[in-house]
């Protein structure tokens, strides 16, 4: 059996399913970035003043501000950045039909048995969907506990104060170049505020309130969860995300308060042509707790490295994610547990899987300032290396001002050994069969912790990506 | 008399991509119904013979043919001989974390079925169960990830279990006993037995180092092996001779040959 030409047609990495349509445009704002477009944006959203400002500040800060030498190679990015377009009307992005849907991605759809009426929604097409209704019913009980689940743009028009105390509070403008763009051209995203003491038993999704409103480039996402409430958000799906875009760029804020429970779940599958830079931070106060579950599938380059700050007494911080890299994709994440007072707990975990010209980064950073007594981290990061062209690497910071802290780390790299694909092959399963039982075997430990739906859904993106691959 | 189950004829073989044969012209029939012990010193080609029965692909063939219920299987796949009846039970099977062995077994039983036909979880989790009780395993044992931190003798035991689930034509035990202690030697000797009594038909390949497990498990024909090639054929008798003498008569026939 000649095993690396059978494993090179394996064709794990490739995007099958992105695609690309015509666009119709009603009206669009003209390619690139001005502050006439910022402008635009403010004006179209009915936004008031102070975020007119925010944005145009924002702006100022971004050209201010160097592309990034380390990560992934952002060289090119600059030509991307030219032609894109910063904000389409909401109507722009109205105008795909399900017909103008190529039959690859509907097969797609069909074969990871999603829903009819949600797979239009997936498509980007905008339709009504079902869960619509199951999101109404759902938000009235919400309602009911106080808990504001709705677009940011909602959130800023309904909610001006709460909205302004905590915006850009933890993610600042200056933190870095792309959080800067963000938070000068931010549209879509959600906003959340869950009450003192309430908890939330089901995940609020986001794809529940996106149906009509597709995920934006720029998203932006404020939460806040007040002491002791307890609740599980929930971003994207590993459908494929039907995007024109080549460049998305989104800021996460949460605010975790004292003995609260936060839990961030996101899985995305982007298709390859995309930069994927988003910065994803969690304040968390005394006794709280808070999760990072972060799945990157697809992209050309994603940088995303999900933090906690853990800024009182007992705070815990956890990190767990999955990469995949494909040929010509690039993952760089990981996460960063900054512990900035004394019995601070944290945990990363972090999986990769590389394949073909594919190579992912493990990027981390462990920082414990002094006076953070008695802090205590562990980092945990495996690669799965499917081949002998697949590349990974491990860069992780650690910065530790106190001396009673305590840090464990611990690295491994493994390759898919032909004896494990023997063994499995020697008991029936053919060798596509074997390589994904073996691939998920490697990310278990992380999707046992998704919601059973997302598990199964991933597992069988997965299985898909393998069928039919071996010639 | 019937075709036999298994018929290798004048098989060579190497390392791919070496110089040097490992097996050198072997010759061996097992007919369906029987226990063959493969016996022979460290370096002689058994455990060779056994992964190339099964189709490794670290392995060339040469010359020769493996015929199996009539069929050569030398262009097979491994998982294409498995599926025809192969089964090998590994000396040191690989390790696969994360996934569970009743997951990983339904996977293998279902790739046996045709589409549509496949085993639902409970049905299957019966035969599992009724298939660990027979070889005293824990029921837990099934939720472990496969062979992963697993003892010798529970990685042993693991082999036999996939056996009895897979129901295979032939099963070839690749030094299922080493590595164990007395009990856990009964265990799998006796788990063979039941497997060999529940379907006569089974052809057994019992390759060891040991007259040991031939005192549980009585071979029909017993074989040694020498520098690639079967040297001595006999009765179960031939294995009592190579305990009280070892091989070293048999290496001054082979250089007198």
């Amino acid at each position: 059996m000649p095993r690396n030409e059978t494993i090179t047609e394996l064709g794990l990495d490739e995007y099958k399913y992105g695609f690309v349509t015509e666009d119709k445009p009603v009206f669009k704002a003209v390619p690139g970035l001005s502050s006439d477009i910022v402008r635009q944006i403010s004006h179209h959203k009915e936004e008031p003043d102070w975020m007119l400002e925010f944005r145009l500040k924002a702006l100022e800060v971004y050209y201010s501000k160097p592309m990034p030498k380390w990560g992934g190679d952002l060289s090119k990015l600059e030509d991307t950045l030219d032609e894109i377009y910063f904000y389409l009307k909401p109507q722009d992005q109205m105008e795909r039909s399900w017909d103008d849907v190529p039959q690859e991605i509907k097969d797609t759809f069909e074969k990871l048995g999603i829903p009819e009426a949600e797979r239009k929604a997936l498509a980007g097409v905008g339709a009504q969907y079902e869960s619509e209704m199951v999101y109404h019913s759902l938000k009235e009980q919400w309602e009911e506990q106080g808990v504001i689940f709705e677009s940011i743009e909602d959130g800023l028009a309904r909610h001006p104060d709460l909205f302004r105390q905590y915006f850009s509070t933890v993610v600042p403008t200056h933190d870095n170049k792309f959080a800067a763009l963000n938070s000068a051209v931010w549209s879509g995203g959600s906003f959340v505020y869950i009450p003192k003491g309430v908890k939330v038993e089901i995940p609020l999704q986001a794809y529940f309130r996106v149906n009509a409103e597709r995920m934006g480039q720029f998203e932006r996402t404020l939460i806040i969860c007040e002491e002791g409430a307890e609740a599980h958000y929930i971003e994207g799906c590993t459908a494929p995300v039907y995007s024109t875009d080549s460049f998305h760029s989104g800021v996460i804020e949460i605010v975790v308060k004292k003995g609260a429970r936060f839990r961030y779940t996101t899985i995305q599958n982007w298709s390859n042509n995309m930069y994927n830079l988003v910065t994803q931070r969690a304040l968390v106060h005394e006794e709280a707790k808070m999760e990072w579950l972060d799945g990157n599938l697809g992209s050309k380059l994603t940088m995303k490295y999900p933090s906690c700050y853990l800024v009182g007494e007992r705070a815990h911080g956890e990190i767990l994610s999955i990469a995949y890299a494909g040929d010509g994709q690039h993952q760089d994440t990981g996460g960063k547990v900054i512990h900035a007072a004394p019995n601070t707990t944290s945990q990363i975990t972090s999986k990769s899987i590389s394949k073909g010209l594919g190579r992912s980064s493990y990027r981390g950073l462990c920082k414990v300032y002094d006076g953070a007594e008695g802090a205590k981290s562990n980092v945990e990061c495996d690669a799965l290396l499917l081949d002998e062209t697949s590349r990974t690497d491990t860069y992780p910071y650690i910065e530790i001002d106190e001396n009673t802290a305590s840090i464990g780390h611990e690295a491994t790299v493994s390759k898919v050994g032909d004896e494990q694909l023997f063994y499995l092959m020697s008991r029936g399963l053919d060798e596509a069969e074997a390589m994904a039982m073996i691939v998920r075997g490697f990310i278990e430990p992380v999707a046992k912790e998704l919601p059973l739906e997302y598990a199964i859904e991933l597992n069988r993106l997965i299985e898909l990506e393998m069928e039919g691959s071996v010639g | 008399m019937s075709e036999p189950l298994l018929s290798i004829r004048g098989l060579r073989a190497k390392v791919d991509g070496e110089d040097g044969e490992i097996l050198r012209g072997v010759d061996l029939d097992v007919q369906r119904g029987e226990v063959h012990a493969l016996m022979g010193p460290n370096g002689s080609g058994k455990s060779t013979l056994a992964k190339v029965i099964a189709g490794h692909p670290a392995y060339e063939v040469t010359a020769g043919e493996i015929l199996f219920e009539g069929e050569d299987v030398l262009e097979l796949e491994p998982d294409e001989r498995s599926r025809a009846g192969i089964f090998l039970a590994f000396q040191y099977p690989a390790e696969i974390p994360g996934v569970s062995i009743a997951n990983f077994l339904r996977t293998a039983v279902n790739s046996r079925l045709g589409e549509g036909e496949e085993m639902d979880v409970f049905g299957f989790q019966r035969t599992l169960t009724e298939k660990m009780e027979m070889l005293r395993m824990d029921p837990g044992f099934a939720a472990r990830y496969v062979n992963d931190g697993f003892s010798g003798g529970e990685k042993k035991r693991n082999e036999i279990l996939q056996m009895a689930v897979l129901r295979p034509a032939l099963g070839v035990l690749d030094e299922t006993d080493s590595g164990l202690d007395i009990d856990a030697l009964k265990v799998v000797a006796s788990g063979v037995n039941r497997l060999s009594e529940a379907d006569e038909a089974l052809g057994v390949l019992l390759i060891t180092h040991y007259k040991r497990i031939l005192n549980y498990i009585r071979p029909d024909r017993v074989h040694v092996m020498m520098a690639g090639r079967i040297a001595e054929s006999g009765g179960a008798s031939l294995a009592d001779k190579l305990e009280a003498e070892g091989y070293d008569w048999l290496h001054r026939a082979v250089a007198a040959v």
